[in-house]
Parts: C-alpha cells; structure tokens; sequence
C-alpha cells in the first residue's frame, strides 16, 4: 500500500462499452437466472403458487388477488400477537419487508430510474463493507442502494447501514431505522454486525457529504476518521467501493439557514430552488436518473493481525476507497449525458 | 472449593429468599444464613427449610458479628434491588443498596473466613442512550453515568465491590450483571408493568427488552456460589423483544405518551401504587439495552434455559394474562374473510 496507485480515468477496458447497454442487462439477466422477481414481498408468494400448481387441479387454485388477501390478513395477525422476530440491533425484516420497502419501489424504478452496475461484486454470502459516496440534503442514496442489494442482488441480501447519533436520538425516525436494520455508526456496533456475516453499508462522509451545496457536487468530502477501514480490518471482511450518480441533483441545496438549522437542532436547514418556496411541494426530489456502481472488493484479510493497529496502513486504505470512488463517479459523469434522462 | 457457610443477603425477596432455599438442599453446605430486615413470607420460609434466618439491618455494624460468629466463607449479596417498598421508599432504597453494601463488604474484609463473594449487580450500569452502541460487552462503560436512581446506585456499588476485590485479593469476587428479570413468580416493576390493561410508552420510541428467566436467575447465582468463578458477566437471555412487540405479545395495548408527558405519568402510576418507575427506567423505556453474553456462555459456562421470547411467553402464561384482542378472534376474523374470498370467487 506503500505506493500511489494510478487509476485511469476512462474506467477499465471491459466497463466502458457493456455499460449504458449493458447495465440493463445485468439486472434483466440477474432477475431471469432466479426467476425471482426484485418485489420483495411477492416472491414467497409466487414460488408457492408455482407449487400450488403442480400439486392442485387448476379449480381449486385459489386467484393470486385472494393468496395476495391471505398473506396480508396473515401479516396482520402476526402484527397484532407480536408473532415476529427482532434481532439484538433492533432489525425487523418482517415489517422491512412487508411495510417499508415496498413504496421504495416506485421510487427506484419509475422516478430516478436505478441503474446497478456491478452487483457481481456484492458477494452473496458472508460479511462485507459498502462504503459509498453520500449526496442529495436527505438520506435516498442511503435507502435505495439498501433497496438495490435487497431487490436487484441475485441473493437478496438486507443492507445493514450505519447512522449517524442524530438519526437514532429522533422520535420515530430513530426507532425505524433501527426496525429497517440500521444500528449506529460506532465500531463496536459494526465489527458485531460485519463477523456475523452480515453486509454492512456506510457512508463515511457524514453530514458533510449529504450536506454539500450544490456547487461542490460529486465532490468527496473527508472520509471521517477511517473507523470504517479499522472495522474492516478486524473482522477481514473485503471493502466494496460503491459510487452512486444522481443522487446529487435530487435536492440541489442551494442556501442553508443556519438560524433554523439550530433552532430545530438539524446539521443544516437547505434551500433549494424550490424548498421551502413552494413548501411541501419543493420537499419532492427532482426525477434525475441515477447509476450505481459496485467497485471491485478490496481485501483486507490480507494484511495480517493487528493491522488495524497500523494508522499509516488505515489511512492508505482510506485513500484507496476515497480515490477509486471518486475516479469512478467522474468516469459515470463523463459518460452520462443527462441529468434526468441519463 | 464447595462453601460450606453461605449467607445471603435480601433473604424476603423472591431471589434472596429461593437462592437460600436451592443452598439448604444442598447436602454439601453445612448452614444456610439469609439476611433482610423484615421476615420472609411465610410460603418462603416454609420452602428455605433448614436455612436460618437473620433479622438484620446490614446498614448496621451489627452484620460484622453475624458473619464473624458464624464463620461465613461465601456471601452472596443479593439484596440490591430496583424495587422501592412503597412511594416514599425511594431513599430508603438507595441507603440499602449503597449504604448496606459498604457495611457488608466492611465486614467481610474484617473476616478472616471470608473466600467467595458474589454480588448480584445490573446491566443498568451500562446506561441508556442513543449514543450507545447496540450491544454491551462487560469492558463497555456508560456514555453518560446514570445522575440518579437505581443505576447510579449500581455504578456505586459495583465501584465499592472493585475496591473490595483490590483490598482482598484471596476473595473470590463475582459480580453478575443482571438483565431485567421476568417470571412467572417473581414480583419486578417491568412484571407489574406488563400487566397493566393499557400499557404507557413513550411516543416514537421503541426500546430493545432482553429479559432473563427468574429461574435463569437463580441457576446462575448458585453456579456462581458453589463454583470458583470470579469476574464481571452480563447475564441475560437470547434474543431481543422490542417493546411494543412484547406489549403485544402479552396481549395489551400500548398508549404512547408524549415524551414531555411521560415524567408526569410516571408521578401518576407511583401515586396511584400501581408502578414505580424511576427516571432512568423511564429512559430505559426510550431506548432500552441489550448485553452481550458471550463471555458468560464461554468461561461462566451457563446458557440461560429459556430465551428473551420464551421467557416473556412464560410469564404471559404464568400470570394468566388475558388478552384484550382474543387470538382465536383474530384466526375465526382471518378465516372469516377468506372464505367470503372464496365465495366471491
């Protein structure tokens, strides 16, 4: 890790050409191998009515709206007699899955349009580390790539995130994002979740990153103090450079006051060119389209014990994913050609 | 080494008093001592059998002689309790804890026969606080130290413990860090809470509730007494509850109330003597806590019986809680619409 790395800035020879064509691919091929469709809560369903119908005369099959009906009066009474499971972190993937992923879906597909590139290196088992560029006033990046490695990843896997201390001090928003499996961005809390086996996100930029005006856009802000690579480090769990374009341009903060900031007690209050001037109506994100690339992993089982130990190591580690995130969102932003239409 | 003169202290409450009971049926200890100001119930007394009791303030000096006369080798101090006697009982409450564990621990290091201590502390020495990580390993302090009530008291007696186990390196000294309890027999502020008919909580909070089985309890303070194995160990049971989530199992409705509410309902419920939260339980209701329990597993060598889920599932059965919204309701309702479903069809 001694010395500097080039990375080019036209991305890699097999990325360029597949990319625009081929990222579309990759999600149409990854769903078709699986035959499991990206809707999280329709899959159970579908694969026993498949069964159903291998086992049943076709009359007695009830109508997919009445298996729809079942499973809904059945998830209504596993709420009502708290019939669930909840992990130590407060993680509830029954509710996730049922209550507040499925709105997302709309979201992903129809309004920024997500694309994923590189889903191959998510791995689908075992602990890993997502560290991503963060952008946009408000945390969509942060749920739709929790929502891309859920629906589009050939495993489904759930995107356990790291939050920031305000997000878990907030009424209501703090108790769901622990429900939707976030836990707080302390290292204790990510070693527990990446040794057992779980894929873990973070988005070490911080309010400084989602808080950017608009003119630093794509811009990486410091990557905090590299707790993240020092929580790779001693779990060995492989570094996955994540870049997600247009994200930036959803909310494109403009001003920030700062008097209201403090009095609501938030990191910064934004105006945009149409918040708070048309009021909730500015609060809807611009419909731009949106790429997200998965980099290749990084290891770090490689570097021996106690390598955490090592500042010099965790800081050139740092770099690394700082630099390869941000060569890559610069090789998306030559490539695309449209804000909104991509 | 076996005890062969075991005393324990707070012998009228459910732990004290049935960990006296499990060590007078035990053939290997000679003599059973329990300690508490007030005599057990008579039911209790009945099940202690052959274990002696002592009408004895362990605040007082006089606890000294107790143990000098009898020659005690273990202590098991169990009498740390969350659970004020009445309304006014809070300061009563914190002097037995703090005050009671300095005399007993003046006394034990006063006597020479002295070799084991084991001390029931809490898990609310950890706090509670957003800015505290998910899980509590036993080398994890408080982000902010609890200002008050029985927490505080617990930092405070497990501080007096740690200076005991520095001035008496011979004593074995094991300190256990206790989940909340729940059971079907045992009397908690977290049992009475969970059967009221509607249950207050706090709006837009939803805590994470690991629970200990009563009966885990007490398996795991006699492991400690009859064992040599000294230490700190988070004891709790597998899996997590979240509030609301238990407040369904049971089979109640939740009513949130507005943080800025919720001291005022708690003045409430103490006046009216049906619960007795104190401020750090209030908070323990915002965001709850969860132990890590590895090292218990591991070097103490127990793994409690019954898990958060079972555990909580227990005491709703034991206690006969019955549920406002009949299950059975809800199975005829879900059946009830689906085969109008199949009519329609």
């Amino acid at each position: 890790m001694a010395e500097a790395r080039v990375i080019p800035l036209h991305g890699a020879d097999r990325e360029a050409p597949r990319r625009r064509r081929g990222a579309a691919q990759v999600r149409a091929h990854a769903a078709a191998q699986h035959s499991q469709p990206p809707q999280p809560s329709e899959s159970p369903r579908e694969q026993e009515q498949a069964q159903g119908q291998l086992h049943e005369p076709v009359s007695a099959e009830p109508a997919p709206w009445e298996r729809h009906l079942a499973d809904l009066l059945n998830f209504a009474r596993r709420r009502i007699q708290g019939d669930y499971e909840v992990d130590e972190f407060g993680f509830d993937p029954d509710l996730t899955d049922h209550i507040l992923m499925p709105p997302l879906k709309p979201l992903y597909e129809k309004w920024f349009r997500v694309e994923t590139i590189g889903m191959h290196n998510v791995p689908g088992e075992g602990g890993a580390l997502i560290v991503a560029n963060h952008s946009g006033t408000l945390p969509l990046d942060a749920t739709m790539t929790a929502f891309a490695v859920r629906a589009d990843h050939p495993k489904r896997r759930h995107l356990r995130m790291l939050g920031a201390d305000l997000v878990f001090k907030t009424p209501v928003l703090g108790a769901l994002a622990r429900k939707s499996g976030q836990t707080l961005a302390c290292n204790p809390d990510a070693e527990r979740l990446l040794s057992s086996g779980e894929l873990v996100g973070v988005w070490p930029e911080g309010f400084k990153g989602i808080g950017k005006p608009f003119k630093d856009r794509y811009k990486l802000q410091r990557f905090g103090r590299g707790g993240f690579v020092s929580a790779a480090l001693n779990t060995g769990v492989p570094i996955i450079p994540c870049s997600i374009v247009g994200a930036e341009e959803i909310y494109p903060k403009i001003g920030d006051i700062k008097a209201l900031a403090r009095l609501f007690g938030f990191p910064y209050f934004p105006v945009t060119p149409f918040f708070p001037f048309l009021g909730p109506l500015g609060a809807i994100p611009l419909p731009s389209k949106w790429y997200i690339e998965f980099g290749e992993p990084i290891r770090t089982d490689v570097h021996g014990p106690n390598a955490a130990d090592d500042p010099m190591l965790v800081f050139n580690l740092t770099d690394q994913v700082r630099e390869t995130i941000q060569q890559t969102l610069y090789r998306l932003l030559t490539q695309r050609r449209n804000v909104f239409l991509g | 080494m076996a005890p062969k003169v075991v005393l324990v202290t707070g012998c009228s409450r459910f732990l004290g008093g049935h960990l006296a009971a499990r060590f007078a049926a035990n053939p290997d200890i000679e003599r059973v001592l329990g300690v508490d100001t007030e005599p057990p119930s008579r039911d209790l007394l009945r099940r202690m059998g052959r274990a002696e009791f002592v009408r004895a303030d362990i605040r007082n000096p006089l606890i000294a002689k107790v143990i000098a006369t009898a020659q005690v080798d273990t202590v098991v101090h169990a009498s740390v309790t969350a659970n004020p006697a009445g309304p006014t009982g809070r300061t009563v409450m914190k002097e037995m804890n703090v005050i009671g564990t300095m005399q007993l621990l003046a006394a034990c290091q006063k006597s020479p026969h002295v070799r084991k201590l084991v001390v029931k502390s809490t898990s609310a020495v950890y706090g509670s606080s957003s800015r505290d990580p998910a899980v509590f390993t036993e080398d994890m302090g408080p982000k902010d130290l609890p200002s008050s009530g029985y927490a505080k008291d617990a930092v405070e007696v497990e501080g007096y413990v740690r200076g005991f186990a520095r001035r008496r390196p011979d004593v074995d000294v094991t300190a256990l860090r206790f989940t909340n309890f729940i059971g079907p027999r045992i009397d908690t502020v977290l049992t009475r809470y969970f059967a009221l008919p509607v249950v207050p909580t706090v709006l837009g909070y939803d805590a994470r509730v690991q629970l200990l089985h009563s009966e885990d309890a007490l398996a795991v303070l006699e492991r400690a007494t009859l064992h040599d194995l000294p230490g700190v160990y988070n004891v709790g049971g597998d899996g997590v509850l979240l509030l609301s989530q238990a407040i369904r199992r049971a089979g109640r409705v939740a009513l949130p109330v507005p943080s800025a509410a919720v001291p005022m309902m708690g003045r409430f419920f103490r006046s009216a003597r049906l619960v007795d939260f104190s401020p750090d339980q209030m908070r323990f209701l915002n965001w709850g806590r969860v132990v890590d329990t590895t090292l218990l597993k591991r070097e103490f060598g127990f793994t409690p019986r019954w898990t958060t889920q079972q555990a909580f599932d227990d005491y709703v059965s034991g206690r006969a809680l019955r549920p406002l919204i009949d299950p059975e309701l809800l199975t005829s309702v879900e059946r009830g619409v689906l085969d109008l479903a199949a009519k329609l069809r």
